[in-house]
């Protein structure tokens, strides 16, 4: 069952027209979709997130703790969210890195939550201050085993603000770790950043079972493949377990329950992939190229669009909002009708496999790849198009 | 024999999940008696079950999570600390407990264990101290004694070994003591203790793996360490913390070591936040916000 929407607590949404960089909109879209517990380890270029947030816990009952690092960080949210708070992490490349045990752990515990990336250039220290979008793949398949995640990837401030809001709904919704993708640039560049009434902001609330305690299975899904949640102290006495488990939490060590588990822990995104996609699109009725994006580069590409169309070429944008699950069903309705798709990523090539794999050589796919510590310059993407449709 | 005669019941069975019965520990191991002096030390403190979590790492003794009948939690290895530190802030009125290994508590997750005791967490850790890594077959831990062979050890441990109640008094724990799972009564008492208390608290349980750590250093079954346990057991309340380290086979002292009264974690935040914020401030009793 789905949950009806509710508004957000006024309390924690900071209504008004600011100007923000996408570090702290990211923050202030967190606490207006009620996230009241943050635990982190500082690190450029995320710092600005949790430092804004330290700040604004004390003012609306929340909590921060800066902890000893970010595995530490990425488990310690876990704690809050079972203790009945919406809670997030907040990191960059390195600090990824060490989050991965527990992004699996997030996974088959089936803990709402999110997790902030503000990539920068890798790989190891890379470029500290400087933008990447390199993580791409690593927040999909990061941790071990198999399992579906959710990405989303905003281009402004403004968007960060949105899409962080848009990013817990997800979580509470599918029960799953989301990641935020910001990069360096959309991190630290300043701009207006219109915060709604709390009344205009929908949240999805966490769907609390309604079994009474002895009654309750933790992981019993319901009809959208979705276990209920409890919080502790409420009297169910339950176990939860990171081993291969059955719907009462208890661990199996079988291919049957595996099986059970696995396929339904990636059913649920996956079979409601066009529910949670969420694109922008421009120009692409009629378009003989599409290219597609997502976050800064989005930006980049836009303008390249621009200067193609100026040269009467007919492309058609598409940037997409939620990277993870990849809008396999909108690019498959484009396929007959395009020439081309032009895929612009701040990495060496990474979404744009997926792209291919969907395309599967029924039109030309192309890269523009960049390893990252700038934009890109819209020429190149520009060149691009017009060497596809050539 | 008639058949009304009622079956002995464990007295602790309603803090059980029974169907989880038989539960994966070897004959002679001592978690299971460590367990059975916990649950005692949650009914003689008539502690509010609904109140507490557990939370263990990964291990034989992180196993434990799985059969009591708590709101429980079977996390990752070596990070139980950080999870229980998340439960215990976000839901300050929990009673949280974090119950594990030697390797997972001090290996992998030591720099946890610093952390929270650093910051005066309120929360108990019990840490069961079998020498060695009982789940994957009996590697070296950071407990294990000088010489005592393990398999990644063959030709004997030559490490430095850990004092544990050095380190967590060291640290900033608020109470810290160690028992044997020879002295069932003693550490049933010191838990119940504990449960009572404030702060950080760290209880260690030195107990068999006959198994693993025993058969490879020829020290007999689980009856015979019992025996060692029994014999080289010295109860030194007001010893040194710094004294209490561990040997091959050598005496074990026993007792409480540290108890004392100090702010917590949130103790320490709220004086802060209210002497800088001032009536701004609304004292933190955990998150509110209905979500
Ligand atoms: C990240 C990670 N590394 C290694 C392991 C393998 N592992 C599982 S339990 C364990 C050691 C357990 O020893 P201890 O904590 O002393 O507990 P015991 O089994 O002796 O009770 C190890 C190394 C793991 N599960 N996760
Ligand atoms: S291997 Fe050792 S620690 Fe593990 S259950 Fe067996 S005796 Fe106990």
């Amino acid at each position: 069952m789905t949950n009806k929407m509710i508004t957000a607590d006024p309390k924690g949404v900071l209504t008004g027209s600011h100007y923000l960089d996408g570090d702290h909109a990211c923050c202030e879209g967190a606490l207006a979709a009620g996230c009241r517990f943050v635990a982190g380890y500082p690190i450029t270029p995320s710092t600005e997130v949790v430092e804004r947030f330290s700040a604004r816990c004390p003012q609306v009952g929340g909590m921060f703790i800066q902890m000893e690092d970010e595995i530490a960080s990425s488990i310690a949210i876990y704690g809050g969210v079972w203790a009945g708070a919406k809670a997030m992490t907040v990191t960059s490349g390195p600090g990824f890195s060490l989050m991965m045990e527990h992004i699996g752990l997030g996974v088959m515990l089936e803990t709402p939550c999110v997790f902030v990336n503000v990539q920068r250039g890798g790989p190891s220290t890379g470029l500290p201050t400087l933008p990447g979008q390199a993580d791409m793949m690593q927040a999909r398949w990061g941790s071990h085993g198999d399992y579906e995640i959710i990405a989303l990837s905003p281009n402004s401030p403004q968007e960060a603000f949105d899409l962080t809001i848009e990013a817990f709904n997800l979580s509470e919704q599918y029960r799953v770790p989301v990641m935020m993708m910001l990069d360096e640039c959309v991190g630290h560049m300043t701009e207006k950043v219109i915060i709604p009434k709390a009344e205009e902001i929908k949240i999805y609330p966490r769907r609390f079972t309604k079994a009474k305690p002895g009654e309750y299975l933790p992981y019993k899904p319901g009809p959208d493949m979705v276990p209920d949640l409890v919080k502790v102290g409420d009297g169910h006495r339950f176990h939860i377990t990171g081993l291969t488990h059955d719907e009462r939490g208890y661990p199996v060590m079988n291919h049957i329950c595996q099986d059970q588990l696995v396929r339904r822990l990636m059913d649920k995104i996956n079979k409601n992939a066009d529910k949670i996609t969420h694109l922008e699109e421009d120009g692409t009725e009629g378009a003989e190229c599409v290219v597609v994006s997502y976050g800064i580069t989005s930006r980049i590409a836009a303008r390249a669009i621009d200067m193609a169309r100026a040269e009467g070429l007919k492309v058609g944008h598409i940037q997409c909002k939620v990277v993870w699950p990849f809008p396999a069903k909108r690019i498959l309705e484009l396929v007959p009708k395009v020439k081309s798709f032009v895929m612009p990523e701040m990495n060496m090539g990474q979404v744009v496999l997926e792209l291919e794999r969907i395309v599967k050589g029924q039109a030309q796919v192309s890269l523009v790849p960049h390893a990252g510590g700038m934009v890109h310059e819209p020429e190149v993407i520009l060149q691009a198009i017009k060497q596809s449709l050539k | 024999m008639s058949t009304e005669e009622k079956k002995p019941t464990n007295p602790i069975e309603p803090l059980l999940r029974m169907e989880r019965m038989p539960h994966i520990w070897c004959p002679g191991c001592g978690i299971g008696t460590t367990v059975n002096c916990f649950a005692r030390a949650l009914e003689d403190t008539k502690t509010d079950l609904d109140k507490t979590a557990l939370v263990s790492g990964i291990g034989c003794t992180g196993r434990v999570a799985g059969y009591l009948k708590l709101d429980s939690f079977h996390t990752t290895h070596g990070r139980p600390i950080p999870f229980a530190t998340g439960l215990k802030l976000a839901n300050p009125k929990l009673n949280v407990v974090v119950y594990s290994g030697d390797g997972d508590l001090f290996a992998i997750g030591g720099n946890h264990f610093i952390h929270a005791a650093r910051r005066n967490i309120d929360i108990l850790v019990i840490c069961v101290n079998n020498y060695t890594y009982g789940m994957t077959g009996g590697q070296l831990t950071p407990t294990t004694p000088y010489s005592a062979i393990a398999s990644t050890a063959p030709y004997g441990n030559f490490e430095k070994t850990f004092n544990l109640p050095y380190l967590a008094e060291s640290c900033g724990a608020a109470f810290v003591a160690r028992w044997t799972s020879y002295h069932v009564r003693q550490t049933a008492k010191c838990m119940a203790e504990a449960l009572g208390k404030k702060g950080f608290r760290f209880i260690e349980i030195i107990s068999p793996c006959p198994t693993l750590y025993q058969r490879r250093n020829k020290l007999g079954d689980g009856l015979a360490f019992m025996k060692y346990l029994k014999e080289n057991s010295v109860r030194k309340d007001d010893a040194q913390t710094k004294d209490v380290g561990l040997d091959f086979q050598g005496e074990i002292t026993v007792g409480k070591f540290v108890d004392r009264e100090m702010p917590t974690f949130l103790d320490d935040m709220n004086r802060r936040l209210s002497e800088t914020m001032g009536d701004k401030y609304e004292k933190y009793e955990g998150i509110k916000t209905k979500i």
